[in-house]
């Protein structure tokens, strides 16, 4: 026993100590192999978890929960998206995320273009969804001037207000009961007429009464404005807080969509409204009904970022009886008069008296008649491009210029090169800058040249069709450089409404000049006949002759 | 006594002996589990669906479901699915491009560090491009190169909704 005990040792160490070492390299392997097949199995349990989609409702939202915070607690993807709005970079033509310049300072001739109106004190450029309540609440339009309460049409989440404001028209208690008790579009109606007409202040101090959701929490989501219960647009906007579907909530889109779909307009890129208008039309076209959901990701930015009339003279409305195209609005407004019957206008202009219409921020009309309204491109595809979470497919809820993110907004269709694309884009962009410059300058020269005709004693009946005139030219130059694309949205539409006012300009400064200018002596000087090179003896017999 | 002592203290070559087979008793468990683990991994992972032609099966990774989506409304779901254009037609090839492709977008899926949006490299590009042409080619042939491995117009550099609609 004590042999083996001490001798074993020597003789065994040659032919054990490899295979035990082999035997460990084994199981080390082994054991990564099972690490690793483990970690494949839970990542494809994840992505499987992910590609479902899955939130869970932590907290309840209902039809006053404006404040976003506690959406954010169910749908973090979104939220996060949507809290950077508040960040500013700046494209090359400001785009929806420029510091606030003045654009006056930038351009003087839009001081002369908007003269005699509010626009002519304070405009700059626009900033992100996070500050359109504050940049309003603290613009000198507003603070210098009266405004109309319908602003907050779209500078607010506003439609619980319009819903309690219209439940108290009908005589009713307007408790949280009763404003969550469903989407009520007779009240929210009535209530949206109500406050049209309030002035700013006092719609302001309604929003500020209405319920968000959220009692007793006042804390500002985003740096400046957002007081208390007010919030700017925000997930109840554009989502149903039952089923998250994308929807319309603002009656004027709402209104507007259904004129439009009554009227003989073409509207190739709004499929459901060419079927609506082939269906029986008993019931008035109803986007959150008719539309389609690719249609819903264009008509939900088309509730604010449009033409409309907002003043205090008569209820908001959106212009579309006739169409979306510059001339198909102007006819609108021209034919409309407000209720006290006379004609309707924006403002007259301080410079030369003549009734006027400001154009506001046409986007949507602009980009229905461009071409990625007709290939089916949604305002969402662009400016809210699908991201990938993992296996998850989010619409990016930083809503900003494509620009700012070429790669998901503009290459998940054009398979080119993101310089290239910037550089198509900036083409479209100075192409339209150069012509707004040269409309801009006709449009000053026709100023000058009325108020000289004006000194010069012209008469009433005598400035009536240059008025005329004169409204058209400022009316598309306006049209043009208020669109926030700078031509993109649809650039050949762009540049024949640039040149149209370019024109109309031009006549009116001719017509104005002629109104103190001589009379223009008889023509009597023969024109030219036409000479051909060839010297006559030269030329063959014309057969005319022969 | 002598037993006591066998048993407290024993003797090197047994105590290795013991070592080696409680090393491949380990094995042995560990290799169980590898293969059990690795069977469903496959199974939930639907492995099996890999070696079929089904199109469901690009999308079984939900990266590809845009892609399936948009070639369910293209003029050729009913004549072609996935593997009739991005793969080679030719059976060598078929297999070792979808062994190629099936672990490389495995792992860029896995790993989440692909290019978004997702773009076709250039093997790939030229797999559809002789897909295009082995259905087609008697109506393109008059318009490819005169040496088999010249330069030719990529088909999809025009018809590029022919395989997934834009819209």
């Amino acid at each position: 026993m004590a042999d083996t005990t001490s001798d074993p040792s020597q003789t065994a160490r040659s032919p054990w100590r490899p295979r035990l070492l082999l035997l460990a390299a084994l199981l080390a392997v082994v054991a990564l192999v099972t690490f690793g097949v483990t970690a494949l199995l839970v990542t494809i349990f994840e992505h499987r978890q992910e590609a479902r989609t899955p939130f869970v409702r932590l907290v309840e939202v209902n039809e006053v929960s404006t404040d976003p915070v506690p959406w954010g607690t169910n749908w973090p993807n979104q939220f996060d998206g949507y809290r950077r709005t508040v960040d500013t970079v700046e494209t090359e033509y400001g785009g929806s995320s420029a510091m606030p310049a003045s654009k006056l300072e930038a351009n003087p001739w839009l001081r002369r273009l908007y003269a005699g109106y509010a626009f002519s004190i304070d405009y700059r450029e626009a900033r992100g969804h996070a500050y359109m309540l504050f940049d309003q609440e603290v613009t000198e339009r507003v603070t210098k001037r009266t405004q109309s309460g319908a602003c907050l049409h779209c500078h607010a989440s506003v439609i619980p207000t319009y819903r309690r404001l219209g439940i108290e028209a009908a005589g009713e208690k307007p408790d949280v009961a009763a404003l969550t008790a469903g989407f009520n579009w007779p009240a929210v109606l009535e209530g949206f007429r109500v406050a049209s007409t309030m002035d700013y202040a006092s719609a302001h101090a309604e929003l500020l009464k209405t319920p968000d959701g959220t009692p007793g929490e006042n804390l500002p989501l985003f740096p400046g404005g957002e007081t208390g219960q007010a919030h700017p647009v925000s997930c109840i906007d554009c989502h149903d807080p039952k089923t998250m579907q994308v929807r319309v909530t603002r009656p004027g889109f709402v209104l507007g969509i259904a004129a439009l779909a009554a009227s003989e307009a073409a509207v190739p890129h709004l499929a459901s409204v060419n079927r609506w208008r082939e269906g029986d039309r008993k019931q008035p076209y109803d986007p959150n009904v008719h539309a389609s959901r690719q249609e819903m990701r264009s008509f939900v930015c088309g509730q604010c970022h449009v033409e409309y009339y907002c003043a205090a003279k008569e209820t908001l409305f959106f212009p579309w009886n006739n169409g979306l195209k510059v001339e198909q609005i102007e006819q609108t407004y021209d034919e409309h008069k407000f209720p006290d019957g006379t004609p309707f206008y924006d403002f007259a202009h301080g410079e030369t008296g003549a009734p006027t219409y400001k154009a506001q921020h046409p986007e949507f009309e602009l980009w229905s008649q461009g071409i990625h309204a007709r290939s089916g491109v949604s305002c969402a595809d662009c400016h809210m491009p699908y991201e990938r979470h993992g296996a998850m497919k989010v619409s990016s809820h930083w809503v900003r210029s494509p620009l700012l993110n070429i790669n998901n907004a503009c290459q998940t269709c054009h398979n080119v090169p993101e310089v290239e694309l910037r550089e198509k884009v900036e083409t479209i962009q100075g192409r339209t800058v150069s012509l707004i410059g040269r409309a801009a300058a006709a449009m000053t020269e026709m100023l000058d040249a009325i108020r000289q005709a004006q000194a010069a004693g012209a008469t009433p009946e005598q400035l009536a069709p240059i008025f005329e005139l004169q409204k058209k030219s400022m009316w598309r130059l306006d049209f043009v450089s208020s669109e926030n694309s700078m031509g993109f949205h649809a650039d050949q539409e762009s540049a024949r409404i640039l040149g149209e006012s370019i024109d109309y300009s031009r006549q009116a400064e001719v017509a104005a000049t002629r109104l103190r200018a001589p009379e223009a002596p008889h023509v009597d000087q023969p024109t030219e006949p036409v000479h051909g090179v060839t010297p006559t003896e030269k030329a063959p017999a014309s057969p005319s002759s022969s | 006594m002598a037993e006591a002592t066998i048993k407290t203290t024993p003797r090197p070559a047994d105590s290795r002996r013991r070592l080696n087979s409680l090393l491949s008793v380990a094995i042995a468990v560990m290799l169980g589990i590898v293969c059990g683990v690795g069977a469903f991994t496959f199974g939930y992972g639907k492995g099996w669906s890999y070696l079929s032609n089904n199109p469901t099966t690009c999308a079984n990774c939900h990266v590809m479901q845009g892609h399936y989506d948009s070639w369910q409304n293209s003029s050729h779901r009913h004549v072609a699915v996935c593997n009739d254009c991005h793969l080679p037609h030719h059976p060598v090839g078929k297999w070792v491009t979808k062994a190629d492709n099936g672990f490389f977008h495995s792992l860029a899926f896995t790993l989440e560090n692909f290019h978004e949006p997702i773009q076709i490299k250039p093997r790939n590009r030229r797999v559809t491009q002789h897909a295009c042409l082995d259905c087609h080619v008697d109506i393109v042939h008059q318009m490819l190169p005169a040496e088999t491995e010249g330069e030719m117009l990529s088909c999809v550099h025009c018809h590029s909704d022919a395989g997934h609609a834009h819209r």
